[in-house]
């Protein structure tokens, strides 16, 4: 039973909804129809008696975005975020499904917390919710963790992380690759090599020299994914890399996958827009692991994402209280939310710079995700027959990112002020909506 | 807005040079004196002043500089300014008759500094104020020994005392409010 | 000036302006009478995160001495013992009515953020953050090369063409951080001597050169060679071997004191480790600044607190008194 089917069983508004004149993937434009939580019909001109109209014309449509890569703090850190209120921010963002990083308190390492995660994500309703597990006890990097166990679970766990640290003993990685093999499960490494990284700040560099933090090298990313593509390759397994951040790591996985290694690579928006020069008035706003970094990476990982070589955009998303960000910068917790700002930061970075397609937005941002994290139901084309899970997105309009448009329980975006481009006006979950023209709604598929 | 001239070049000399007989007069004689001027025109004037006095006497009067900026009471309510440096001629002045020296005496606040600044610094036996223009419009009692032109004026009313060490030129003028 | 936050931003007329009102502060310090009343009925709260005796006494002369009110707050606690945040340290001294704030602190940074957080009104001086900078330390360096050079005919000369080497841990300095922007700033040029591992991986954008060899530097024959403090945690961090062969390759020795030109000098901004990174005949000899750094210290920061504090404050009461009148 997918987390899809739960949706529809536990929240019967689905509604039945006749998009009209939406930009298709194929290209050109087209209607869909919208019955009993899947698709009924699409393109061409269509008409259904009862069906709530909506005028989609300018608006792209996009299968609903999936985040491999988003932290809901629950449980254990429920003043940073909840399950619900950081599905709702994904909902905002035109996501549907969203996998849950297992750095929470108790950390998810057994089948008791992902389930329960699972279970809040259910209740929630606003997003699938789909737990990853830790690949150590308590993320330690001492001891496997009962993968098998979380992945016989009801959360049916695939994804393995201990995000936030990096697994870096080579013997427990060697076989945290392996041992995974027996259920296709993936490891997604959080690659920082922490004997090179004590007390590091911000990306080391000129940057770093002058304002007296502490340095974060690239070496320290890029040492642990070369080790780590290669023993994947000897191993035979699948390897996935979390926040690629710098040029060198790019070059490796270009060099990793012409060889034939299975490795896939995330890259976060921020890392497509930011640098370091904005660490300048030390705002912790900026701050963030892996750090903002050079102008130079930042076009190496664009190209990167249009070409392949990094296969999809995670967000990180990453919510802290302000007292974490509103101190000096050494104090300042690392993170930023990204949920609600993904898909307008990538339209700036790269489909309004012709790096991407809008189908290729598709690729990047649903498809591959669900595909790598192996959930169904998901990243599924716009067709009849699939699942009803979309957003409607207008790339038009040019706002100010305000906190109006942050919909989690934290505020720490390093985009508030800033002109981005875009708007979601709809997003349908399975049928059921949960952004109505521009408005998140308060309950999924009710609307006032 | 209308300027008029009150002393022409002329004028000041002549004026300074009554003030160092003036001097000369009531101190007796040159003993013990000790002219210091408070920057910047002040400072020019004492310096006349002080060749004055040694030319008519025969005997050579220290002179130095005395800067206030330290010790005014209305720094905040104007943008800061760097201060001058004062001067203290080698004897001090414990025991001397000083005779500050300024080029406008208006409010008397800078004078009033001024005293302060001398008890930081030593005990004159004596301390008397020679000006070259005394406007009037005095906010604390304060009163000039030696006076060069006495120049009724509306607090609206500018004073400008140009000295040729400083300016250049030489002249005081007197300009009106806005009509 | 609102705030001395840096060097790095600091003009060179802003520079010169301070350097200059510090010699009027320091010829006051020779009077009998060495108190001013410029700051009476200011009050200057010292607000040191860091241990420093030093430093914060200095603060407290110069405050004392233009007759603030000083107040002293010591707020060692690290990340561990959870003290109260920086925000909360701020508003409480906004609440007692600071008009300056010197903050020292461990974190880079610190004293931009307090300055521009919002949280409280007053001038801010910052008396070293981190690793970052140490303002009133490189113009009382600047200050001090300046009277040694050019004695009574220092004010309104800047350091142009002056070789200026600094010896040490630059990395992890602030102070050499802070003399490499205010040195080059006032025209002098600037050379830096570290081992490798204690120069940051890029300061290519630096205006100062880089090299590893103490006995080069000094064969150059520069007009003054300032010696950094080694702190001997660093070796523990693999920065260097021993004690012994940084000394060795890096320390003052009395005989690296004999190339030096006579007319050179040696500074320190203390507190030195005598023996290690400067001999006890370099530091005692008469080409030591190290005591006139100390005395110029109070100067430049009464200089310091005078502009930050006295004149008018953005949005005080327009000027009614002329400038020429008294």
């Amino acid at each position: 039973m997918t987390a899809l089917d739960s949706a529809s069983h536990r929240n019967p508004r689905t509604e039945t909804l006749l998009i009209r004149g939406a930009r298709l993937e194929g290209g050109g434009t087209g209607d869909l129809l919208v019955q009993d939580g899947v698709i009924a019909a699409s393109g061409g001109t269509l008409s259904r008696a009862g069906a709530t109209v909506i005028d989609a014309e300018g608006l792209v449509a996009l299968p609903g975005l999936v985040d491999l890569h988003t932290h809901l703090r629950e449980p254990g850190y429920e003043a940073s975020e909840t399950v619900l209120t950081g599905s709702r921010a994904a909902a905002a963002g035109g996501y549907t499904a969203v996998f849950a990083m297992p750095n929470t308190s108790p950390v998810a390492d057994t089948a008791g917390v992902v389930e329960q995660v699972l279970a809040l994500g259910e209740a929630a309703g606003f997003a699938t919710v789909q737990p990853i597990g830790a690949v150590t006890v308590g993320q330690q990097g001492e001891r496997l963790a009962e993968l098998g166990t979380m992945a016989d679970s009801r959360a049916q766990v695939r994804v393995f992380s201990d995000d936030g640290s990096c697994v870096w003993d080579p013997l427990i990685m060697r076989r945290a690759l392996e041992y995974v093999k027996a259920f296709d499960g993936v490891i997604a490494q959080h690659a920082q090599d922490p004997r090179l990284t004590e007390g590091a700040q911000m990306n080391e560099g000129a940057v770093s020299a002058e304002l007296g933090l502490a340095g974060w090298p690239a070496v320290a990313e890029e040492s642990i994914i070369a080790r780590d593509v290669l023993l994947a390759e000897h191993v035979g397994s699948r390897l996935h890399v979390c926040h690629l951040s710098t040029a060198g790591s790019v070059d490796i996985i270009r060099w990793a996958k012409r060889r034939g290694v299975n490795v896939t690579a995330e890259v976060t928006p921020h890392h497509l827009l930011l640098t370091d020069e904005l660490a300048r008035d030390y705002d912790a706003s900026f701050k963030v692991n892996p750090p903002l970094r050079r102008e130079e990476d930042v076009r190496a990982v664009r190209r990167g994402l249009a070409d392949g070589t990094i296969d999809i955009v995670a967000t990180d998303h990453a919510p802290h209280p302000a007292e974490a960000k509103a101190c000096e910068w050494q104090t300042a917790a690392n993170g930023m939310v990204g949920l609600e700002s993904a898909l307008r930061v990538v339209q700036l970075a790269m489909v309004d710079t012709g790096m991407l397609s809008w189908p290729d937005v598709a690729r990047v941002m649903s498809r591959t995700p669900a595909r790598i994290g192996r959930l169904r139901g998901h990243g599924t084309p716009l067709a009849t027959g699939e699942a009803a899970s979309l957003t409607l997105y207008d790339p038009a309009p040019t706002r100010t990112f305000s906190k109006e448009d942050l919909h989690g329980r934290s505020r720490n975006s390093p985009y508030l002020g800033r002109e981005l481009p875009g708007e979601v006006r709809w997003t349908v979950y399975g049928g059921v909506v949960t952004v109505a023209d521009g408005a998140l709604l308060d309950a999924p598929g009710v609307r006032a | 807005m209308s300027t008029r001239t009150v002393l022409h070049e002329a004028d000041i000399a002549r004026a300074l040079t009554r003030i160092s007989h003036e001097i000369l007069e009531s101190n007796r004689g040159p003993d013990g004196l000790v002219i210091l001027g408070i920057p910047t025109r002040g400072v020019a004037l004492a310096n006349r002043i002080a060749t004055l006095i040694s030319e008519f006497s025969g005997t050579v009067v220290p002179v130095g500089a005395l800067d206030v900026t330290m010790y005014r009471d209305d720094l905040h309510r104007n943008p800061t300014r760097a201060p001058q440096p004062t001067s203290i001629p080698a004897g001090g002045i414990d025991g001397a008759v000083v005779v500050l020296v300024d080029d406008v005496l208006f409010s008397g606040r800078s004078i009033r500094a001024a005293l302060d600044a001398i008890q930081d610094i030593g005990r004159p036996a004596a301390v008397r104020l020679a000006t070259l223009v005394d406007r009037g419009h005095r906010q604390l009692p304060i009163r000039p020994d030696f006076v060069g032109k006495n120049l009724p004026s509306s607090s609206d009313e500018r004073v400008n005392v140009r000295l040729a060490e400083v300016d250049g030129e030489e002249f005081v003028t007197i300009q009106g409010a806005d009509s | 000036m609102r705030h001395l936050l840096d060097t790095k931003t600091l003009s060179r007329a802003d520079a010169l302006e301070i350097l200059d009102v510090a010699e009027d502060m320091a010829d006051t310090q020779q009077r009998e009478v060495k108190k001013l009343p410029t700051l009476r009925g200011k009050t200057v709260v010292n607000l040191f995160f860091e241990d420093s005796t030093r430093t914060r006494i200095s603060f407290e002369a110069a405050a004392k001495r233009l007759s603030a009110d000083v107040i002293n707050f010591s707020a060692k606690g690290s990340s561990l013992s959870k003290g109260e945040s920086l925000q909360d340290t701020a508003q409480t001294l906004q609440a007692m009515g600071a008009d300056a704030v010197v903050i020292r602190h461990g974190a880079s940074g610190a004293s931009r953020t307090l300055a521009t957080s919002g949280w409280i009104t007053a001038g801010v001086v910052n008396a070293g953050d981190g690793t970052h900078e140490h303002p009133t330390q490189a113009l009382l360096d600047a200050f001090t090369i300046r009277k040694r050079r050019f004695g009574g005919g220092s004010r309104g000369r800047d350091l142009s063409g002056v070789k200026v080497t600094i010896v040490g841990d630059i990395l992890h300095s602030r102070v050499a951080r802070s003399n490499v922007w205010l040195l080059d700033t006032l025209g002098a040029e600037v050379t830096l001597v570290a081992p490798p591992t204690l120069v940051p991986q890029d300061v290519s954008a630096w205006p100062a050169r880089v090299i590893f060899d103490l006995d080069d530097a000094v064969a150059a024959e520069p007009d003054a060679l300032m010696v950094l403090r080694i702190q001997l945690e660093r070796m523990n961090a693999a920065y260097f071997p021993t004690e012994r062969e940084y000394s060795r390759r890096w320390g003052l020795d009395a005989r690296r004191l004999e190339v030096l030109p006579p007319g050179s000098m040696v500074m320190h901004p203390g507190p030195m480790n005598r023996g290690l990174e400067i001999s006890a005949e370099a530091a005692d000899s008469p080409r030591s600044t190290v005591l006139d750094q100390v005395t110029n210290g109070v100067s430049v920061r009464m200089a310091v607190l005078y502009l930050l504090l006295a004149g008018e404050r953005a949005g005080g009461p327009a000027n009614d008194e002329r400038e020429d009148a008294s």
